[in-house]
């Protein structure tokens, strides 16, 4: 089966960033975006302004655990969040490289590096996202949304030009 | 210490040198932070009457306690300096990442001294920083100063703040351009920064800010977000942004349109908030921090300005669309794109071409005298060569450059007559003709001609009082929302949450009464964020203090009661077309106002604070300062 995990849908998203800053009030107890583990991209340029909250995916193969080279991650069965074994962690940084997200977050004080681990099921920036761009749910239960969206679109397209 | 960082760091561009110092709780209990520590630093930092672009004025940049946090829509800073627009108190906010940054590298305020000899940009690294040559930087627009240094740092975390060509060229309106499309654009700033050949402030902070009551800060700011943020009044600002007004103000007959020769017009109807998403459906953006996001990206798709992306807002719709007698949005998000990469402020650049093309149509300015443009109303295709002009200074922009006061005293011929501003800072779009409180709020702002110092205009458009009527008790009334917009812009909130707050609130209106619930609700706020507890009445109190501070920082620059005057166009020439037709602001009903409010203030017939009034606020040694001065 697959797991929950804090999905964004960019067409919501504002990317004001509040995310970043629940993140590290409820992990680390301060106000810090370097310290969260959800990161807002704001990309602008000439012709493009898109803006989307990104964490880890939780995929089902996850590559950081196997380029972990110390054996440091492990994926949990039952909810797919990945753990740190902070006493096999060096923070080395190869697991970096092997995520596509930019999901992995290095703790320059702690040494070691940290993943979301959506606060036990309870995701602290989904409860405060204000445009409920972030959402916890499942890849099924975004292709649901998305389906559903895709009619209404076509709706509003065939509306227009009548 | 909570909430605030406590330090501020001063950098000396002549010497090269850096040094900090550290802020005690009675002075951030008496200041509060933001507007309050840039106008104190301000004070303080120089000498009386020092030349506005010369290496002994300082430009200080400000966070407040809540900058940083998770308070909502708090991501801001202010800047403040001597304006070169206007010789008196140059203040002026923007939104974004940077102050926010300035927290988490651990300052509260970051204080400019000095001169560079050449062109330099600062890199503040967390504790470090370093001085850059910007010689590459010097003649490229803020967008290109942007993604050349975020190229040259390496990181995508650092917030930028820079000037364009304008300050450079120390065009006196010249803004400060942060994240391409968040401006600190009044009173000149980007030009008092091009002065000292400063290009650029980068910023990296990595840093955290701790705050006394977290859990509590969590569960009010949640139920915010959640609550009063989604609520009717702000769903429709988010969908129209600041631009819902257009229609509003037209209707009502205060829209100023060609140069306020007219107060409505049918060209409203393609630039109002409501034409602009059902035909470009602008993509709905937050600043940094803001669970409302108001910001309206809009790209242009088709025509001759296919390509355009720029954020509109009223002022701007107003200033360089209406108030020049332009109807055709995508001009508008040209000329806004243009004024942010080139770094104008857009009220005072579109205030000032207004006037001149005033000036053309009458004759006051011939076709050679403006480079053998045809400036007529309308003509946006000559706006935006002016606009290039202006802030490269060549030919008639030379002359534009130096604001719509100046410009109108050079020229004269009764061009002073239609030159919109106060002390010399440029009108924004509300015509007060029709609206005597905004009227007043207006011309007794420290900073000039402007709406974000009192916000009047919610006692007008809310209904809270005759808005055609010159009441004397308008004084008291627009000193009160003169300290609670002060305090607003020392925490610093953003405006925009007085749709979210007004919600929340169970005297909604924007009365006495909701501004007493709103302070309730910030001091409960400040107290969870800082662990000082700082009462309503308090806060009240450092609003008047920081109120009457700017007031005495223009008196030592040379502010006289007179100069608080409006624009004869304002007290001579009655409102011309619309539902406002006939309504004017006469020197009579506004000296009734005026000294009103000087009343309220406790001010002489002068506008001097008594001695009295300064001993209740913990303002005397100012005033005792200024007398050795003189």
């Amino acid at each position: 089966m697959s797991h929950r995990s804090v999905v964004c849908d960019y067409e919501k998203c504002i990317g004001c960033g509040l995310c970043e800053l629940v993140c590290s009030a409820e992990k680390e107890r301060v106000f810090n975006p370097s310290l969260s583990r959800i990161h807002v991209v704001n990309i602008r340029s000439a012709h493009a302004f898109e803006n989307m909250s990104l964490t880890c995916r939780l995929c089902e193969v996850p590559s950081c655990v196997a380029s972990c080279p110390r054996k440091a991650l492990r994926a949990n069965e039952r909810t797919g969040t990945i753990s740190v074994n902070d006493s096999k962690c060096d923070g080395c940084s190869w697991c970096f490289n092997a995520c596509d997200f930019g999901a992995i977050l290095f703790h320059p004080a702690r040494r070691t590096v940290r993943i979301c681990d959506l606060c036990d099921g309870d995701a602290k920036c989904v409860k405060f996202c204000p445009t409920r761009a972030l959402q916890l749910i499942t890849p099924n239960q975004v292709s649901t949304k998305m389906r559903k969206r895709a009619v209404e679109k076509r709706r509003m397209s065939l509306l227009s030009r009548v | 210490m909570f909430g605030y960082t406590s330090k501020i760091v001063y950098v000396d561009l002549t010497k090269r040198r850096i040094r900090f110092e550290v802020l005690k709780e009675g002075f951030l209990r008496k200041y509060v932070g933001g507007i309050g520590f840039g106008t104190y630093l301000l004070y303080h930092g120089t000498e009386p009457n020092v030349d506005p672009f010369g290496p002994e004025n300082v430009l200080v940049f400000a966070a407040g306690p809540f900058t940083g946090t998770v308070v909502p829509s708090c991501g801001r800073y202010v800047v403040e300096a001597k304006s070169p627009l206007t010789n008196i108190l140059g203040v002026t906010l923007s939104s974004g990442p940077w102050g926010p940054r300035l927290k988490y590298a651990g300052y509260d305020a970051l204080i400019i001294l000095g001169k560079s000899d050449k062109p330099v940009y600062l890199f503040i690294d967390d504790d470090s920083v370093d001085f850059i040559d910007a010689s590459a930087l010097w003649g490229k627009d803020t967008w290109e100063t942007d993604d050349l240094i975020r190229e040259e740092i390496e990181d995508e975390n650092v917030a930028i703040a820079a000037i364009g060509p304008a300050g450079e060229k120390l065009v006196r309106f010249a803004a400060i351009t942060n994240d391409r499309n968040r401006q600190a654009g009044r009173t000149g700033m980007g030009a008092v920064m091009g002065s000292k050949n400063l290009k650029a402030i980068a910023v990296r902070g990595t840093k955290e800010i701790a705050v006394a009551k977290l859990d509590d800060l969590m569960e009010i700011c949640r139920n915010f977000y959640r609550g009063s943020f989604r609520g009717e009044s702000v769903k429709r600002f988010i969908k129209y942004g600041t631009a819902q007004s257009v229609s509003t103000l037209n209707y009502l007959g205060v829209e100023p349109v060609r140069n306020w020769l007219e107060s409505s017009s049918e060209l409203a109807e393609n630039v109002c908030g409501e034409y602009i998403r059902e035909h470009y459906d602008p993509k709905v953006t937050a600043c940094w921090g803001c669970p409302t996001g108001c910001d309206q990206i809009t790209s242009i798709e088709e025509g001759p300005f296919k390509g355009t992306v720029a954020s509109v807002e009223y002022e701007t719709i107003y200033a360089l669309g209406l108030n020049c007698g332009v109807g055709h949005f995508p001009a508008i998000v040209k000329a806004t794109e243009l004024c942010d990469r080139l770094g104008l402020d857009t009220i005072s650049a579109g205030v000032t071409i207004a006037w001149a093309m005033e000036c053309y149509e009458k004759g006051i300015l011939k076709k050679k005298q403006v480079d053998d443009l045809d400036l007529r109303f309308g003509n946006y295709e000559a706006e935006i060569q002016i606009l290039r002009k202006m802030a490269l200074r060549e030919g008639i922009g030379d002359l534009l450059a130096e604001g719509v006061k100046r410009a109108s005293e050079k020229v004269g011929k009764g061009s002073e007559h239609f030159a919109m501003h106060n002390k010399g800072l440029e009108l924004p779009g509300f015509d007060i003709r029709g609206l005597k409180a905004c009227g007043l709020g207006f011309n007794t702002s420290p900073r000039g001609g402007c709406h974000m110092r009192s916000s009047a205009y919610v006692l007008d458009l809310g209904g809270r009082v005759d808005r055609f009527k010159a009441d004397p008790k308008l004084g008291k009334m627009v000193m009160d929302q003169e300290d609670f917009c002060v305090i607003r812009d020392a925490l610093i909130l953003c405006s925009t949450t007085r749709y979210a707050f007004d919600a929340s609130l169970a005297a909604p209106g924007f009365s006495n009464e909701s501004m007493n619930q709103a302070f309730a609700y910030v001091s409960n706020l400040y107290s969870l964020v800082t662990g000082i507890s700082l009462a309503k009445d308090e806060l009240w109190k450092a609003g008047e203090r920081i109120s009457n501070l700017q007031k005495l920082y223009n008196l030592r620059e040379g502010w006289k009661r007179q100069d608080d005057y409006p624009p004869p166009r304002i007290m001579e020439d009655p409102i011309s077309n619309g539902t406002s037709k006939g309504s004017v602001l006469t020197k009579e009903e506004f000296e009734l106002m005026h000294q009103a409010y000087f009343d309220a203030r406790g001010w002489s017939v002068e506008g001097i604070p008594r001695r009295q009034k300064l001993a209740e606020l913990g303002l005397i040694h100012v005033m005792e300062d200024m007398k050795e001065d003189e």
